[in-house]
């Protein structure tokens, strides 16, 4: 007997109770969506912290009851979403809400109820719509627990990339009801697997083959992914710049299982994707340098993942680097440092991610030809906008490439290379530095702290006596010189040598950004 | 060395009369005419309305008090009567009445002597890299063979000079159109403390005076008086380096400039002086041949490329020939590889420098 006898108890009992999640940060949080129906005036009543989209749940519902065929009590219904102290968000409750009215008003039986969680939203029609976060959703029901979770059919895919859950993908009201009523859930669409290597490199767009005449700058994003260095390319406008970051991404390594599964989360949550499985490209984000610092590194009144969260495992591009506020870059101060980002609103902390390679771009003065007849700058424009560039972030680019327009001829040149070369190339180095730093917690060169680098760069006595020459001379500043040693170490990972030669710190110099600064503040 | 009091009313004077002079060069006024005038003279031409309240102050003027202000400002003054006054300067009758300096006196009194040698590198403000390049070896050569390197601390050409005969010790003198206390362009300031701290910056205008516009032209004279030679460097058409040039050829002194490709707009002014007539300066060789006579000094010259290794001294070949950008060196990433690193080590062997846009330069 579900109705509670109004003679005994003066206060009615909660009469179904529904399990789904709501979004913290790049978590879930169980919510539990209590139905209560009472006698009393007709009514619809949600409480529990939820917002807008929350509070319009009552008509979603409502309609899709009625449109798919169900009867709405005729009563006094009290929803309340539970915890009471977590705020809510977006329209996933719409099922839960439904699922809870329907088995309050004895429509739908409560025993699978019990061990399934549901999550989406209804239109007003019945059909369930795709909702945001539905990875993060199945790995909190796995969690909790729950034998299975059922998701609208657009994010089935991603919600079974979750092993050891039972996962259903519905179309409409009426199919969760059915399933909740004990009918066999549809057929799972396949889990999503890892390709092999040698098809995700076919399946790639961008390829590095198309990039001519910059031989040095090839090289530059080659040493740049085997180390997992961030980047400055300089050169006038036209040149090919953008055209390089973006090929970035395929030459770097594939992303493990593990990683696909945070990146795909965190598109998910950001509402980056419109259903599909996992996501096995690493992701190239490229903000307007018009971004407001939340919008780079995630905010709002409930945190929201930024640019460099969405670039997480991949790489994040910032073209005209001194048209970026300052405030923006001093935002990125911290996420490049740490890997994440925390953001505290109130009494809420939520973390993001934020592993990423960081290529910027620049002209080299305010009309991109310094160096040339055709630079028309004054040396104190050319030191100005130096200036606007100097400061922390210049710090963590080891690399800078100055690229110049292509040598007549290079651009017919047949002798093209290939993405899938240099990420062969990038592959074996990454191994080479992941057997050396076993048991350390960083896994490429470029995050090697001072003392980690003294550890293990392991550089003969003639590259140290280059290096020494080096700073001596001026060329270097002793940031610059842990910079020169870090990508030295690369190049020898990359040539497969144990040690690090002076040759190897020569190409390093080569590629130094230190004397841009030093250029700056001798033009001031 | 020390100041007549004549000499030093008469510093007063134009310092006083500095808003008139501009005035006057406003109206077409020979600026090097009235800069030869008698006090007197100069107070009729120019002194306007003031007239009567100049010649009082004149009158008043007392020289204890403008030799503790040159002393507060810790500089050194030599009029035109003492013994340490350049005595090249005196061949012009506009010859400044005092000069004051800044840092070693000893730079300045030692052009005292006729004979003395003291060459002029002037030129562009916005120079290529080369042509700053050719400034400094300039300076670096010249001054290491013991002769005065005299410029005006300009950006570009100028300050490239006084730094290259930095490099070396010195001798190096800049000679500047505000006070000798004040660094013009402020942006040198590092330079011009470099050079107050072992050579010297003179001037003949009165200590604390900001630069006037006339007082650049005036400053040129002293510039092209100073020394037996004036470089020019590089210089477009209308540049003000040739001002220098004209009135050193108007002394009667040489004048040499750099070459430059015809068909750079930047090097148009240098190449006029050359098919006018002016000596062709490749090196400082060729400046030490003229200022002291040919084959008294050997100029100091860079490292030869013949030094080298075969690989490096290809690929110094190849930027010698304007091959200066890694993507003009190499065509595939491996070459591109053994490119940067010849390039790095040639720099470290004070072959080449990085420019901007990542051009390598030849260091002279």
């Amino acid at each position: 007997m579900l109705f509670g006898h109004a003679g005994v108890h003066s206060v009615a009992a909660v009469l179904a109770r529904v399990t789904t999640f709501t979004i913290d940060g790049l978590a879930s949080r169980r919510i539990a969506v209590e139905v209560d129906l009472r006698r009393g005036l007709p009514a619809f009543t949600i409480v529990g912290r939820g917002d807008a989209a929350v509070r319009e749940s009552r008509e979603r519902v409502h309609a899709a009851l009625l449109n798919s065929g169900f009867a709405f009590p005729q009563r006094r219904v009290t929803v309340n979403l539970a915890p009471a102290h977590l705020p809510k968000v977006g329209p996933g409750f719409d099922l839960a809400t439904a699922c809870g009215v329907l088995a309050a008003s004895e429509q739908l039986p409560v025993e699978q109820l019990e061990r399934w969680a549901v999550f989406g939203e209804l239109s007003l029609s019945g059909e369930l719509r795709h909702c945001r976060g539905a990875l993060a959703v199945a790995e909190g029901a796995r969690r909790a627990g729950l034998a299975g979770l059922l998701v609208p059919r657009e994010c089935a895919r991603e919600a079974a990339l979750v092993a050891d859950l039972l996962i259903a993908g519905a179309g409409s009201l009426r199919e969760v009801a059915a399933i909740l009523s004990g009918a066999p859930p549809p057929a799972l669409p396949e889990p999503a697997l890892l390709p092999a290597a040698a098809e995700l490199g076919a399946a790639e767009e961008l390829d590095l083959a198309d990039v001519r005449g910059h031989p040095g700058a090839i090289r530059a994003v080659t040493i740049a992914a085997a180390g997992g260095h961030n980047l400055l390319l300089s050169g006038p406008p036209g040149i090919g710049k953008t055209m390089l970051a973006r090929r970035l991404p395929s030459v770097l390594p594939a992303l493990s299982r593990d990683e696909a599964i945070e990146v795909t989360r965190i598109h998910s949550i950001a509402g980056m994707r419109a259903g599909g499985g996992l996501i096995e490209q690493r992701p190239l984000r490229a903000p307007h340098h018009t971004i407001s610092p939340p919008g780079l590194v995630g905010g709002g009144s409930l945190p929201a993942p930024g640019e460099a969260s969405l670039a997480h495992r991949g790489v994040l591009f910032l073209d005209e680097l001194s048209e970026f506020s300052r405030a923006a870059l001093e935002a990125l101060r911290q996420p490049l440092e740490d890997g994440h980002v925390a953001i505290i609103r109130g009494q809420r902390r939520v973390v993001f991610p934020t592993v990423f390679q960081l290529v910027a771009s620049t002209n080299p003065c305010p009309c991109g030809f310094a160096g040339s007849d055709r630079c028309r700058c004054a040396p104190s424009e050319i030191a100005r906008h130096r200036r606007k560039l100097s400061g922390p972030l210049l710090d963590r680019l080891d690399l800078l490439v100055d690229m110049q327009r292509p040598q007549a001829g290079a651009l017919q040149c047949d002798a093209a290379t290939s993405s899938a070369e240099v990420r062969a190339a990038v592959g074996e180095a990454r191994e080479r530095q992941a057997a050396r730093l076993a048991g350390s917690r960083v896994l490429t060169n470029a995050r090697l702290s001072s003392r980690l680098l003294r550890e293990h760069v392991c550089a003969d006595a003639a590259a140290h006596a280059t290096l020494a020459h080096s700073y001596a001379d001026g060329q270097l500043s002793a940031r610059g010189h842990d910079r020169v040693l870090r990508v030295a170490r690369t190049i020898a990972d990359l040539a497969g040598s144990r040690r690090v030669s002076a040759a190897h710190v020569r190409e390093a110099l080569g590629l130094r950004q230190d004397d841009a600064v030093r250029q700056a503040e001798q033009a001031a | 060395m020390s100041a007549c009091d004549a000499c030093l009313r008469r510093t007063a004077l134009i310092g006083a009369l500095a808003p008139h002079v501009e005035r006057a060069r406003r109206e077409q006024r020979h600026l090097r005419e009235l800069l030869a005038l008698a006090d007197e003279d100069l107070l009729a031409a120019i002194g306007g309305q003031r007239r009567a309240e100049l010649q009082r102050a004149q009158a008043a003027f007392e020289p204890c008090v403008a030799r503790q202000e040159l002393e507060r400002a810790s500089l050194y003054a030599v009029c035109r009567h003492a013994d340490g006054y350049p005595a090249r300067l005196l061949e012009a009758a506009d010859a400044p009445a005092v000069l004051h300096v800044a840092g070693d006196p000893g730079r300045l009194t030692a052009l005292a002597h006729p004979g003395a040698a003291a060459v002029a590198i002037v030129g562009a403000r916005r120079a290529g890299a080369d042509g700053l390049e050719v400034a400094r070896g300039l300076g670096r050569g010249l001054a290491a063979a013991g002769v005065t390197v005299v410029s005006g601390m300009a950006l570009g050409i100028d300050s490239a000079a006084h730094v290259g005969a930095l490099e070396v010790g010195g001798p190096t003198l800049t000679v500047l159109a505000g006070g000798a206390d004040v660094p013009y362009p402020p942006s040198k300031r590092n330079l011009y403390r470099s050079l107050v701290a072992s050579q010297a910056a003179i001037s003949e205008m009165p200590p604390g005076m900001r630069p006037w516009r006339w007082a650049f032209p005036a400053r040129n004279r002293t510039i092209a008086g100073l020394a037996s030679l004036t470089i020019v460097v590089e210089a477009t058409e209308r540049s003000g380096s040739l001002i220098t040039a004209e009135l050193a050829g108007q002394l009667g002194r040489s004048v040499g400039a750099v070459p430059g490709p015809v068909s750079a707009p930047r090097c148009a002014g240098t190449n006029a002086l050359l098919r006018d007539g002016a000596l062709v300066i490749r090196d400082a060789q060729d400046a030490l041949d003229e200022a002291l006579g040919i084959g008294v000094a050997t100029a100091l010259t860079g490292r030869r490329a013949s030094e080298l290794e075969s690989p490096l001294r290809t690929l110094l070949c190849a930027v010698e020939n304007g091959r200066d950008t890694v993507a003009a060196l190499a065509s595939t990433p491996a070459e591109a590889s053994s490119a940067l690193a010849g390039l790095a080590e040639l720099e470290l062997l004070g072959f080449l420098r990085r420019g901007p846009g990542g051009r390598y330069t030849r260091l002279l």
